[in-house]
């Protein structure tokens, strides 16, 4: 025990480090910052630890070379010893470490973390959720699978909608004219130098930042941020009711933290790696690319949009948004910080808290995509083939060979792009079916000139018959009076 | 000479050295950028803008509407299977063909062609196209893009060294001057 300090004390009479060390961790913080809710930044910190870790062990067998990474992800996967755990924790830790950061991000948002004098704090914060979300697509990048390179092309379409420079983007951020080997060794060098580099530089600031200006007292309804009387408040309720952080806060930290990356690790292990899904070739074209779950909103969004909308809320929205994130400390840089008193914020919370997780559900199901295979790999259910016509099964068939079966359900199975077609014939008359069917419209495609007149037809006597078995079918009440001009007054249907 | 002089005369060195290296770092910014901006160059293009060949005209009966791939003009060795691309080739009648990109002109999805009904769907966001290309609905705001084509001595060819997207829907190819030609 001797040896130990004494070696101690010979290190410090260098580094002289230790008094300040000592000093930072004791420092006295508000009593009530010892809270629960506190510990998701320092918890995002452990799980960025837990990134770089698993991320160098991972670079030891990983080849970033498009004709080989691959390969080298499947060699991880299954020859190398617990290979695949590595690549699990690290594929999860990217998920926990964008909750925690949005999930920590919304605290300090609901405590008013952000006013006077922590404007930089959060600013610093912002680009901190950047660089999280750029790891998050970077790390999808490195995966190299068919979603990795779909994936690609939808940002090279993103960014070559930029006015002016688009093309020029593309061929930056793709390192060429197409999706090859150069695009992955950027996409290297950004996920493993660039983003991580200014990544420990930025937590590093914002750390530094958090220890010189204090943790944010716990906030109470009616106590007001004025910059003339703040910093003096502050350090009087710190010397009046303070705790030294070490050891009175930080045990909250070290068991959440703890639980974080147990649940982590039980996680990778659980469910294990993310892919790599099918390899990246571009001339296998059955593939249905999707994002990796912290993009699905985006994805569900490009899908939902009106056309003409999609360019200018591309382009603009991320500014906006960007833009009033760091405006907030400016513009409510003083006031009331307790959530209770601030509606408006827990408001704001809700709303994209709401319409974020609607957006990523609704991603999980991808209602707009046609289902590819439904033509022939689902058959028409046979509750909609009995008692029917030859001519009406006939149509059943032509429904399925034109592939109506990808956009329009049938009994529970199809595509969900159109609506589903079991009942039809109750909101919709022949004729209108007929018109439907020829000129499309409503997001439909135009059949006229795939169909012949038997097929349409027959098509349409099929959709005529679906309809519950006590309901009629629709039909066009002012053709009947035409009709019943010139047809026998007891109103019998024409032949 | 006095303290305030002495003083003076090494903030004036001082500052002389920032310029100094301020011009340094101008000069060693050149080829850095240079170098970022590589992928830009004019003098690449000229690999990427050639013929690629897609086989004989003899494999696209008229009529039908066919996949074909191809590798890039401007590839290199670790490029592995990214090196080489697909794309629907539609062959109108004898001698007129459509090369249409295999990219969604929507995101850049791979689109799927479906000969029964005659038309092009897209797996990611529902874009459907007709079978010349143009659109039928979805969110793509204009048709399949088009590949120029050529045919040499009973040989089809196209120019698509670069990635269509929606704000470069000719890329590559528009500077040749001599584009769809039979």
């Amino acid at each position: 025990m001797r040896l130990i300090e004494q070696i101690g004390e010979w290190f410090d009479a260098r580094l002289q480090l230790a008094a300040d060390v000592r000093e930072t961790a004791g420092h006295m913080v508000p009593r009530e910052t010892a809270s629960w809710f506190y510990v998701f930044g320092s918890a995002a910190f452990v799980v960025l630890c837990m990134q770089i870790v698993t991320g160098i062990l991972l670079a030891v067998i990983y080849v970033p070379s498009a004709g080989e990474a691959w390969n080298s992800l499947q060699t991880i996967n299954h020859s190398i010893t617990l290979g695949w755990y590595i690549r699990a924790l690290h594929g999860w830790g990217s998920d926990f470490m964008v909750a925690l950061v949005l999930i920590h991000m919304v605290q300090v948002f609901l405590f008013g973390a952000y006013k006077f004098p922590r404007e930089l704090t959060w600013i610093v914060g912002i680009f901190l959720l950047l660089m999280t979300l750029g790891m998050a697509f970077s790390g999808q990048v490195l995966r190299f699978d068919q979603d990795a390179f779909w994936g690609l092309g939808i940002g090279a379409s993103i960014s070559s909608r930029v006015p002016g420079i688009g093309p020029y983007a593309v061929n930056l951020l793709l390192g060429g004219p197409i999706i090859a080997g150069a695009t992955l060794s950027r996409f290297f060098a950004l996920h493993v130098f660039v983003i991580p580099g200014l990544l420990i530089a930025f937590v590093s600031l914002h750390l530094l930042m958090v220890v010189k200006l204090g943790i944010n007292e716990w906030p109470v309804p009616g106590r007001i941020v004025s910059k003339a009387t703040y910093v003096k408040e502050y350090h009087e309720l710190t010397k009046r009711d303070g705790i030294p952080f070490v050891p009175s806060a930080v045990w909250k930290d070290l068991i959440f933290g703890g639980c974080v990356l147990l649940s982590l690790a039980a996680c990778a292990a659980y469910f294990g790696p993310f892919g790599p899904s099918g390899r990246p070739d571009p001339t296998i074209i059955q593939t249905a690319p999707r994002p990796d779950y912290f993009f699905l909103w985006l994805y569900a969004l490009l899908s939902l949009l009106p056309a003409k909308m999609e360019t200018p809320a591309l382009l603009i929205g991320p500014v906006v948004v960007i833009a009033g994130l760091l405006l907030l400390p400016f513009v409510f840089g003083e006031g009331e910080k307790s959530w209770r008193r601030r509606p408006l914020a827990v408001l704001t919370v809700l709303l994209v808290a709401v319409a974020l997780g609607t957006l990523t559900d609704l991603a999980a199901h991808a209602p707009w995509s046609p289902e590819m295979d439904a033509w022939s790999g689902n058959p028409v259910p046979e509750k909609f083939l009995e008692h029917r016509t030859a001519l009406e099964r006939q149509g059943a068939l032509v429904f399925q060979v034109k592939q109506c079966r990808n956009c329009h359900a049938l009994g529970n199975s199809g595509g969900n792009r159109g609506p589903a077609l079991d009942e039809v014939a109750v909101t919709m008359t022949e004729d209108q079916l007929i018109r439907q069917v020829i000129q499309g419209g409503g997001n439909m495609p135009a059949y006229g000139k795939n169909l012949s007149p038997a097929e349409t037809t027959a098509l349409v006597a099929f959709l005529k018959t679906l309809h519950p078995a006590g309901q009629p079918p629709a039909r066009d009440a002012s053709r009947e009076i035409v009709n019943g001009e010139s047809s026998p007054p007891s109103g019998s249907s024409q032949p | 000479m006095s303290e305030s002089g002495e003083l003076s005369r090494r903030t004036i060195l001082m500052k002389l050295g920032i310029a100094f290296n301020a011009v340094v770092g101008l000069i060693l910014a050149v080829p850095i950028l240079r170098y970022v901006l590589s992928p830009l160059a004019r003098s690449r293009k000229a690999g990427y803008e050639s013929w690629i060949p897609l086989g004989a005209v003899s494999d696209y009966p008229a009529g039908e509407t066919r996949l074909a791939s191809f590798q890039n003009p401007d590839v290199q060795p670790w490029d592995g299977k990214t090196a080489d691309s697909a794309c629907w080739v539609r062959r109108v009648d004898e001698g007129k063909f459509q090369v249409f990109a295999i990219n969604c002109a929507h995101l850049g999805c791979p689109v799927r062609w479906f000969a029964q009904s005659r038309l092009f769907m897209c797996p990611c966001h529902g874009g459907v196209y007709y079978e010349d290309g143009s659109r039928a609905s979805g969110p793509p705001e204009r048709g399949l893009f088009i590949y120029p084509y050529k045919v040499d001595a009973g040989k089809l060819f196209i120019q698509a060294g670069e990635l269509p997207t929606p704000g470069n829907p000719n890329a590559g190819i528009q500077k040749t001057g001599k584009a769809t030609c039979a």
